[in-house]
């Protein structure tokens, strides 16, 4: 029996820093990685790229011969308006369907619906990207007499379809979290049932809904395969939603496998994510500074 | 936010994933040009690059696994640049590309894996220009495709080129390219424009050369370039002149070997250092009539008789 305790009193602490660790890890891992695509790039950032240049010219000619310019505008005009466009589709849907999910749904028809859009989620991005080049390739064509259908419109409503299920889950977790004895008082007060939720349950999960919507967000700047295959690939700053464009990430994925390493274009390239990690963290800091704030009230 | 923990999890687990791919990648850099060994004791010939290849020694390979049961030719694509890439990493046998390698990424190779890539012409294409089937264009010359496609050229329309193209809604050109990790991209721009000068920004740069042929299919507006294996039924070929007033040809067997079709271009192979065992025989049995008979199979241009022996040309 003394060995046993002997024993249980050793493996506690050896357990709890096993533990520990694993938490830690995590954190090792997110720095660890800003730290090497950083160091990748810092090499060109510190000696040759005109950061003017890279972020005000249009120009990106990564390969040329004559005239090297690496210039990111039209890239992050062209992530910034299929990103915009995408949250203008997929906020009011998200936000509504959680609604709807969280407040109007009988439990049977909640799984269904829950089930359901869980499988949007899982569809790969590939897949989206191939649904972008044929299927709505060919509607953008017939639908607006445009001469391409691979634009920032298609991309935009492929990207919308694939953070629906991000902003459903977690706006619909927000609304689940107001305590039952809002809705109850604002029933005794006689409120409609709209009127319960426009004027207490969405001000009580603002906070909640809004991290959904910008968890949604770092999903559609994300997104590389997708928006490779649908956008058309093209760079150019869009004037209008029937314009191709080329995004940030999509840039990366086509150019580095053949971007000789080391190089100044493979070093660009990383630049460049360390760009688009700047931008997600940024956007992924808001939304749990926002969480934050619920958890006060 | 049970779901939100979910991600963060689902992240961190993708996070480790890389980690650890990267670090087994890491682990079998070198190789040589001798073919190394699978378990199951098959010799393993890794081959990589053209997409405008791909087809093409895709289909080498399969023929080769038939007569040579003791070897396996693995092949992907990813485009020239990838191949080339690969090469100078030392991680593939032999690297397909529908343009010459050029001297920096020579010296690249050589130094990081001291051996000096050698070429091999396999085989000829002429890169078809592409139009959509209701496009009446039939001709164009060298002269207006570098107008079209280079930095500040002056034709965007259709009608600028004296057609009606009634199928193509505002009369824009649209053009389609490739991305710049492909050869023939590389070949084109050369081809067209000379060394100096860079294509016009806003073209539709696509994946694969399948997939060029397939957008100019359901794009009346559209104009693209690939690989004349590549061509199908449904899309158009355009006759091509060097320079207006001159005669047209189209992109054939006979006119990317004589000459006539001015933007015809070997295709090649490259081994690291003097190929030898497996990888020597496999190019010995491209360079053989079998092996140029699946090139002209694949709709390319096999070597004529008196160039169908093994000899690096530089």
């Amino acid at each position: 029996m003394i060995n046993r305790h002997r024993l249980e009193t050793l493996s506690e602490p050896v357990l709890e820093w096993v533990i520990r660790l694993c938490g830690i890890s995590a954190i090792i891992f997110v720095f660890g990685i800003f730290f090497f695509v950083f160091r990748e790039g810092a090499d060109f950032l510190f000696r040759g790229l005109d950061l003017v240049e890279f972020f005000t010219s249009p120009e990106w000619y990564p390969t040329s011969v004559s005239h090297k310019r690496y210039g990111v505008l039209a890239l992050i005009a062209g992530t910034a308006s299929v990103t915009v466009l995408a949250m203008v589709i997929a906020v009011p849907f998200g936000l509504g369907a959680a609604i709807f999910v969280s407040e109007f749904c009988g439990p049977k028809l909640k799984e269904t619906f829950k089930i359901i859009i869980e499988l949007l989620a899982a569809i790969p991005s590939v897949v989206w990207g191939f649904i972008g080049l044929t299927i709505m390739n060919e509607m953008i064509i017939d639908l607006f007499n445009a001469p391409i259908g691979l634009t920032v419109l298609n991309g935009g409503i492929i990207l919308a379809l694939m953070s629906v299920p991000i902003i459903v889950s977690i706006g619909e977790d927000a609304l689940k979290a107001v305590p039952d004895s809002y809705r109850e008082a604002a029933e005794a007060l006689g409120a409609s049932r709209w009127q319960v939720i426009y004027r207490v349950l969405l001000p009580a999960a603002k906070n909640g809904l809004l991290a959904a919507v910008l968890l949604g967000v770092a999903r559609a700047i994300g997104e590389t395969m997708a928006v490779l295959m649908a956008t058309g690939h093209a760079v150019k700053i869009p004037h209008s939603l029937l314009d191709s464009v080329r995004t940030l990430t999509a840039t990366i994925a086509a150019e580095l496998g053949e971007a000789p390493v080391h190089s100044d274009h493979y070093q660009v390239l990383f630049i460049i994510g360390v760009l688009l990690f700047s931008i997600t963290f940024a956007v992924n800091l808001t939304a749990d500074l926002v969480v934050k704030g619920i958890r006060q009230k | 936010m049970s779901s939100k923990s979910h991600f963060k999890s689902k992240t961190f687990l993708v996070i480790c994933l890389t980690l650890a791919f990267s670090i087994l990648q890491t682990g079998c850099g070198q190789k040589t040009e001798e073919a190394t060994t699978s378990p199951s004791g098959k010799a393993v010939i890794q081959n990589m690059g053209s997409d405008t290849m791909v087809n093409l020694a895709q289909a080498w390979a399969e023929e080769y696994a038939k007569i040579n049961s003791l070897v396996s030719v693995e092949v992907s694509g990813g485009g020239s640049g990838t191949g080339i890439a690969a090469l100078i990493n030392g991680t593939v046998d032999i690297a397909n590309c529908s343009r010459q390698m050029k001297a920096e990424e020579i010296a690249r190779a050589k130094k990081n894996t001291g051996q000096e890539p050698q070429q091999f012409v396999v085989g000829y294409d002429a890169l078809a220009v592409y139009i959509h089937k209701d496009n009446p264009l039939d001709q164009i010359t060298v002269e207006q495709l570098a107008d079209i496609y280079g930095e500040g050229g002056k034709l965007t329309r259709w009608s600028q080129l004296g057609i009606n193209n009634a199928a193509c809604v505002n009369d824009e050109i649209i053009r389609v390219s490739r991305q710049s990790n492909s050869g023939t991209y590389h070949y084109f721009r050369e081809a067209l424009l000379g060394k100096q000068r860079d294509f016009k920004l806003g073209s539709r740069d696509l994946h694969g050369s399948k997939d060029v042929v397939e957008l100019v299919e359901r794009t009346p507006c559209a104009i693209g370039y690939s690989g004349m294996g590549y061509a199908t039924e449904r899309v158009k070929k355009l006759k091509v002149a060097k320079k207006s007033g001159d005669p047209v040809y189209g992109p054939s067997v006979e006119t990317a070997l004589n000459g006539t079709y001015p933007i015809a271009r070997p295709l090649y192979m490259y081994s690291l250092g003097e190929p030898a065992g497996e990888v020597n025989k496999y190019l010995e049995w491209i360079y053989s009539d079998v092996g140029q008979g699946i090139v002209q199979q694949s709709g390319y241009v096999p070597l004529p008789k008196q160039e169908r022996v093994m000899a690096k040309k530089q």
